[in-house]
């Protein structure tokens, strides 16, 4: 199982023993030496920064704005640009609602099911990473078999009048498949850490489950809850792979952001896949700087926990 | 609340954790449940929360059935171990969530609030937050959040655990002072046998999910059922071969029979110091120990390693002395049943009457 926390931690200390080391030169060692190799390191880890990060971006900005402002905007503005921001705003608000409410439900059930047994428990837990190790495309290929037009249950919703593959349901269940552990993964080790005790003194108190789970439980995993919703936005605004089998990438009706753009690279039109990239890139950095906001929250709610445990005396 | 619980068993898997349980507790006791750890002490209490069910047995309340009433239903105050504040709340909310739970109106809630701020002592910290708070303070309020729904039974799972050792002696009688006071039957669980005996009106014995023995700290101490309770209340120790003891030879020995000796019972001392040199036999000092207020002294009798206290006014002893040894008298345990046996040359076998 992974512990943000832990890892969050040991990191902070690394970093805090390798400045202390840094700022105390040992006695009896070459200064000119070690600051040399410093130098070296530093300006090479810049480069590695510049060529992978910033290079691709100015790249970018320059591609959207080739032929000027004008450029850029008729090509967001064009019908299909249009449609496509639409259609992945619309997966992005279905996939992030949905996978709130079971992520958070499935965690509850991972962590405080004791009716389930520990060994099946064991199970389910390991089984919620699978779209982790499982390439999007082959999961968008598992809907498409399981539920495409040939199949017998797509068979069946098809003759209920309802589409699934090549049209938006499959879409959002291709995506739900890619973000289902993300928000598993950040409600657990929060209800690992507060433990049982505080519901049960609430029970004691007279309160049932639900007003329990919104008065008691819900404060402490507001904030993982709230990474998790960020960390499934930016994952299915990007998801590209899965979709992309699941949709058919049918302009003007299946097509998604990131669909349009692979299709505008496809068509050297540069100029226009830029311009959308830039769109998607600027709210990645939006959604980045959030979850920086919402790190920092649960952090300092996880030491609060900590110190709350071990009580000041 | 009048308690009574029959035949109450639970298991955890293949594991018994509590085995036949049955005991009857009247209204407005302190009790202490006390025993090794998972001995099955917390296991009884959960069951009596409604935070566990038993897998057969009853518990009743005032006479009516219990065992499927839910524990929100149940009336109880639970403290629970680490207190199990809910952070994210300050004091006062702490204090007053039960209340909020029963609807009770805004204006009734700051004024029991401020009852129980007032009576557990934490006047100026109802802002704070939890974390802000010392161990002492968040066990105060643990207990205001407890009784402010104002309970019938106040259930408390090792209260004192996680506070230090100077601050939990203030706070114990703190604590027995509070619930005399307000009058409530408590029952509270604990593996520290002077906090037992310090707080409790009553307590229950428990070892490996059965009740060893119940009844008052002193009658407990002065007559032990079990060679358990008589090694876990007090001190004592175990003897291979006590009828070779003098004033103890008359005694035959059962096939099962375990003989078992407290410290108090024992008088060491110089030739001339002990009373009875007719009753008493000869020892060699083993090893001395410091205790702070008096000293604890180990003596060699025939083989067995006794050990007694002397008090700290008496001249120093040296290892390796001779001493008297005057021992008053023994526990004796059968399968089936206990008993003290005096020693017999403490009696003079030829009384002079004048």
């Amino acid at each position: 199982m992974t512990d943000p926390f832990s890892t969050i931690s040991s990191y902070n200390d690394a970093s805090r023993y390798a400045s202390a080391r840094g700022s105390r030169t040992p006695p009896g060692s070459v200064p000119g030496a070690r600051q040399k190799q410093s130098i070296i390191l530093i300006v090479l880890t810049y480069l590695i920064f510049f060529a992978l990060l910033i290079a691709p971006l100015l790249q970018m900005i320059a591609g959207a704005f080739e032929h000027g402002l004008h450029s850029f905007i008729s090509a967001l503005t064009r019908p299909a640009a249009i449609h496509a921001m639409a259609m992945t705003g619309a997966v992005v608000v279905i996939v992030t609602a949905i996978n709130t409410i079971f992520g958070i439900l499935t965690a509850l059930v991972l962590v405080r099911g004791e009716w389930l047994g520990t060994k099946l428990r064991h199970v389910l837990n390991s089984l919620i990473d699978l779209p982790f190790a499982v390439s999007p495309i082959i999961g968008g290929f598992m809907i498409v078999l399981l539920l495409g037009p040939n199949t017998i249950m797509g068979a069946m919703f098809a003759w209920a009048g309802i589409d699934i593959v090549y049209a938006f349901p499959g879409m959002v269940l291709a995506t739900l498949f890619v973000t289902f552990p993300l928000m598993v993964r950040e409600v657990v080790p929060v209800l690992q850490e507060i433990g049982t005790q505080q519901e049960e003194a609430a029970s004691m108190l007279g309160s049932y489950d639900w007003t329990t789970f919104w008065r008691v439980t819900w404060p402490s995993i507001r904030w993982g809850v709230l990474y998790g919703v960020v960390l499934t936005i930016a994952r299915s605004l990007g998801e590209f792979g899965a979709v992309l089998v699941v949709s058919g990438n049918i302009m003007n009706k299946t097509q998604t952001a990131t669909t349009l753009v692979y299709q505008d690279v496809e068509n050297f039109n540069i100029a226009a896949a830029s311009s959308v990239a830039l769109v998607l890139a600027l709210i990645s950095v939006v959604l980045l700087l959030v979850m920086e906001w919402a790190k920092k929250h649960k952090e300092h709610k996880a030491h609060q926990a900590h110190n709350g445990q071990k009580g000041v005396h | 609340m009048h308690i009574e619980v029959r035949q109450l068993n639970k298991w955890f898997g293949s594991y018994h954790a509590v085995q036949d349980v049955g005991f009857s507790i009247e209204a407005g006791q302190l009790i202490g449940l006390i025993g090794p750890s998972g001995g099955g002490k917390t296991s009884v209490l959960r069951m009596l929360a409604g935070l566990e069910q038993p897998d057969s047995g009853e518990i009743s309340f005032q006479g009516k059935l219990m065992n499927d009433v839910p524990p929100q239903q149940r009336g109880i105050g639970f403290v629970f171990q680490h207190y199990a504040l809910f952070k994210h709340m300050s004091v006062f909310d702490n204090i007053a969530f039960g209340l909020t739970i029963q609807k009770w109106p805004k204006a009734r809630i700051r004024e029991r609030v401020a009852e129980l701020v007032e009576l557990t002592g934490l006047s100026g910290v109802e802002r704070r937050y939890p974390h802000q708070l010392s161990g002492g303070q968040r066990q105060r309020v643990a207990f205001a959040r407890a009784l402010a729904p104002e309970p019938q039974l106040l259930l408390l799972d090792e209260p004192f655990a996680a506070i230090d050792a100077k601050i939990r002696k203030e706070l114990r009688s703190w604590l027995k002072e509070l619930i005399e006071r307000v009058g409530i039957t408590s029952i509270f669980v604990t593996h520290d046998q002077d906090e037992a005996i310090e707080v409790a009106d009553e307590i229950m014995i428990i070892n490996q999910g059965r009740v060893e023995q119940m009844g008052t700290p002193w009658d407990i101490y002065k007559t032990p059922e079990t060679p358990f309770v008589a090694e876990f209340i007090g001190e004592s120790t175990l003897l291979s071969n006590a009828h070779t003891l003098k004033g103890f030879e008359s005694m035959k020995p059962g096939e099962e029979s375990k003989a078992l000796i407290r410290p108090e019972y024992i008088e060491v001392g110089r030739e001339g110091e002990v009373r009875l040199p007719s009753a008493s036999v000869q020892g060699k000092v083993k090893a001395l120990h410091f205790r702070g207020s008096e000293w604890m002294v180990e003596v060699d009798v025939g083989g067995m390693r006794l050990k007694t206290y002397r008090s700290l006014e008496s001249p120093v002893l040296h290892i390796g002395e001779r001493v008297q040894v005057l021992i008053h008298r023994i526990y004796l345990f059968d399968k089936d049943r206990s008993w003290m046996q005096e020693n017999a040359l403490k009696e003079d076998p030829l009384p002079v009457l004048i």
